[in-house]
């Protein structure tokens, strides 16, 4: 969707200002909001794809108003009442009122170490063989879904070069919807400074994304 | 307080430095855990080994390793820039927003930086969890269009003629930047070359320390 998580390019949001010395979690509710988040995910059934959309997925004033770890809780509250783990009454009461989804396990601590470890690959075995070549010039598709996607605005129609070829992945715009891993070949895609930026632009410059074959058009 | 104060998001809004609403949404998260608890969804206990694995054990010494390793063994070198997920787990680190690595490796000709315009996508089991500036409205808007310019907010300034190279992981493709290995360092075991590397010269933001300057 087009929201205000899609950032690139946007102008008027300052400088940026790194923290010395910064750690891992500014507050307590920050590690549990992370931990509870990451921890839920098996037991809530639900894949990244999906986590992303409900934190982006939202007004942009409400986005842009939100920390990072309060758009997570936001996010972890959206996935549990769509699936029935919990119900908005309860997370606003801040207390069980009603009995637990049957049939849903929660990790133990002797399984997160060697979870993390593993971590979720996506990649898949090819079907299909790759439309496009490292090297050939490419066409990004001007399209506006309102469901996730992972196109950022800034590429759309902008024409680029396919520079890596990272195999299939799983494809978040149907993954995110239940749809499916619909596995397609992922490229890294890069343009020229003024070719997303006009004439002015550094001509130095050159920024890629990586992009499944259907953001893609023959040109 | 004053790890509390800073600006979580990056960009300025009235909430900020509002103590009463920082409580709020940590009763929200106290509360919301003893549901889950309740429930029967979470072990609190888990949630204890997850905190304590990206608070002691995945943060960006582990890509001070591999950076090290890479500028004093070009055997590994070799590997990491061919198979950087393979050549990362021969020293151990894998798994979680690591799963498909990629190195680009820094030259004089070109500086690379690595962005998420989209939400916070970073190699965690080599840098750890991002920073709050890399989440950040101004670093995730103005990388991709103005990165000298961000450059400049970390004080760092590149030549004219260096070819500035963004990218943004919009996949499960995690980037993680190989620094150029400072001169005058010829001889320095990978212990010594790991004090010049930086969690910034990892992410392309900073550059690592000069000899001596070092503590």
């Amino acid at each position: 969707m087009d929201g205000a998580h899609d950032m690139g390019g946007a102008k008027g949001f300052g400088p940026v200002v790194p923290e010395p010395n910064e750690p891992v979690f500014h507050d307590d509710w920050e590690r549990r909001a992370f931990a509870l988040t990451v921890a839920m995910a098996r037991p809530g059934g639900w894949n990244i794809d999906m986590s992303r959309f409900a934190r982006e997925n939202r007004p942009p004033e409400d986005y842009l108003s939100k920390s990072y770890f309060q758009i997570w809780l936001a996010g972890l509250e959206t996935l549990m009442i769509e699936r029935g783990l919990v119900t908005r009454e309860e997370i606003e009461a801040g207390k069980v009122l009603s009995p637990p989804k049957p049939g849903v396990t929660p990790i133990a601590p002797n399984e997160v170490t060697p979870a993390i470890r593993r971590g979720a690959p996506t990649e898949r075995e090819a079907k299909a063989p790759a439309m496009f070549a490292v090297g050939e010039t490419v066409r990004m598709k001007d399209i506006h879904p309102v469901t996730h996607t992972r196109l950022p605005q800034y590429v759309r129609s902008h024409l680029g070069t396919i520079e890596l070829n990272h195999g299939c992945h799983v494809f978040p715009d149907t993954n995110s919807l239940g749809k499916g891993e619909d596995p397609q070949w992922l490229y890294t895609v890069r343009f020229d400074g003024p070719e997303l930026w006009g004439k002015d632009a550094d001509p130095t410059l050159s920024v890629s994304v990586d992009a499944w074959e259907s953001y893609l058009e023959r040109v | 307080m004053s790890d509390h104060d800073h600006d979580h998001h990056g960009h300025h809004h009235p909430h900020d430095h509002d103590h009463s609403e920082l409580s709020e949404t940590e009763l929200r998260v106290r509360a919301l855990e003893s549901i889950l608890t309740e429930k029967g969804y979470v072990d609190p206990a888990a949630l204890d080994v997850l905190i304590d694995l990206y608070e002691k054990k995945i943060g960006p010494r582990n890509g001070i390793r591999v950076v090290a390793k890479a500028w004093s063994d070009p055997a590994y070198h070799a590997r990491l820039m061919k198979d950087a997920t393979a050549a990362i787990a021969e020293l151990d680190y894998s798994g979680r927003q690591g799963e498909h690595m990629v190195v680009v490796e820094n030259t004089p000709e070109q500086h690379n930086m690595v962005v998420c315009t989209l939400c916070s996508c970073y190699p965690h089991p080599v840098l750890g969890l991002p920073p709050v500036w890399y989440k950040s409205a101004p670093y995730r808007s103005r990388a991709v269009s103005d990165p000298r310019g961000v450059l400049k907010d970390f004080g760092v300034t590149l030549p004219d003629t260096t070819k500035i190279r963004v990218w943004d992981s919009t996949a499960e493709i995690r980037y993680l930047v190989l620094p150029m290995r400072p001169e005058g360092t010829e001889g320095w075991s990978a212990e010594q070359l790991a004090e010049l590397v930086t969690r910034d010269s990892m992410i392309g933001t900073g550059l690592p320390k000069q000899p001596g300057e070092t503590a």
